[in-house]
């Protein structure tokens, strides 16, 4: 069965996209993203070193023909600031894509969603493919459709936090809202363990972005191998339609037969 | 010429064109973006831009994110 993910034409090969921050050096980022199966790897644009070029820091290792780039506006806090970036992103010819993140308090880092509404209705104009972070609000994920977002992306918790999936029924009302207008749910952020990640694609999510929870663990190559089968897992799951749960038990061997 | 060149002030013998500001600073036109005083510069248009003595240069490169 063909299960393919395309987002305004670029097609994905996994539904797993991961983060490159966090990371002790460039050859466990490199490690980690390849053991994840990912294609689609998210940077962030930041000052060159002028000054000091061998503490530099740039993607070298992140072969541009073997990944999709999506470059983010982390760190913006109000719309003036996520144009600049995304604009700064664009014209550095890596990647039409966006993640669009309007960043509203430091301490949740939760999205300003009016902020992000108005960013993803310019850069959406200007002809941008907009992944705006969002949070788990079905009116907003609405609302960012018609500002010509290519795919909505709720948080699943805090950036950062490892808490996982915390309101899986907005996630699914948000899921069942875009599957009538074929708008792709991606949950990013908060995704802890494997587990989380496979109850986001049980959901139905079309793919989950994950940066912390590999780059923060003991052993980020494992855990990036493992989000990998957690994903595969979740979706083939979800694919298969699971069994409704029930308060009592129904027995699994015939009673026919029993002496 | 004066640039504010990434946040620090940096002293030039000539004027120069952005090109040959990057080729003084060793820096390839590769997965970079460059900003004078607030306006993006086509990479198209390198060759041409004049910078001038004042001028606010900001150089950006995509770093590891989330």
């Amino acid at each position: 069965m063909e299960d393919k993910l395309i987002i305004r034409g670029i097609e994905f090969k996994s539904r797993l996209w991961v983060g490159t921050g966090k990371y002790k050096d460039f050859e466990e980022t490199k490690k980690a993203i390849e053991a994840s199966g990912a294609d689609v790897v998210t940077v962030a644009v930041r000052r060159l070193n002028i000054f000091d070029r061998n503490s530099e820091n740039r993607l070298d290792y992140i072969d541009p023909k073997k990944y999709k780039i999506l470059p983010n506006t982390a760190g913006c806090y109000n719309v003036e600031d996520a144009l600049r970036y995304s604009r700064l992103a664009r014209e550095a010819g890596v990647s039409e894509m966006i993640k669009l993140e309007v960043i509203g308090d430091e301490k949740t880092l939760f999205p300003d969603v009016c902020g992000l509404l108005k960013a993803t209705e310019i850069l959406a104009k200007e002809g941008s493919i907009v992944f705006p972070y969002t949070n788990d609000d079905p009116i907003i994920a609405k609302r960012l459709v018609d500002a010509g977002a290519a795919a909505v992306m709720p948080l699943g918790a805090p950036i950062g936090s490892g808490l996982g999936i915390r309101n899986p029924y907005n996630i699914k009302i948000i899921l069942e809202q875009m599957k009538g207008l074929n708008m792709p749910v991606l949950v990013d952020a908060g995704v802890g363990t494997a587990s989380d990640a496979a109850i986001a694609m049980e959901l139905g999510c079309d793919a989950v972005l994950i940066n912390t929870a590999i780059a923060g663990a003991r052993d980020p190559i494992a855990m990036a191998e493992a989000m990998k089968h957690a994903v595969t897992a979740g979706r083939l799951a979800y694919n298969s339609g699971r069994i409704q749960k029930k308060l009592y038990a129904t027995a699994s061997s015939p009673i026919e037969g029993m002496l | 010429m004066k640039l504010k060149l990434n946040g620090t002030v940096s002293e030039f013998q000539e004027e120069m064109t952005l090109t040959q500001l990057l080729e003084n600073l060793k820096i390839e036109p590769k997965a970079i973006a460059v900003e004078v005083n607030l306006n993006i510069i086509k990479k198209t248009d390198y060759q041409s831009y004049m910078l001038k003595d004042g001028d606010t240069v900001e150089v950006v490169k995509f770093v590891g994110g989330g």
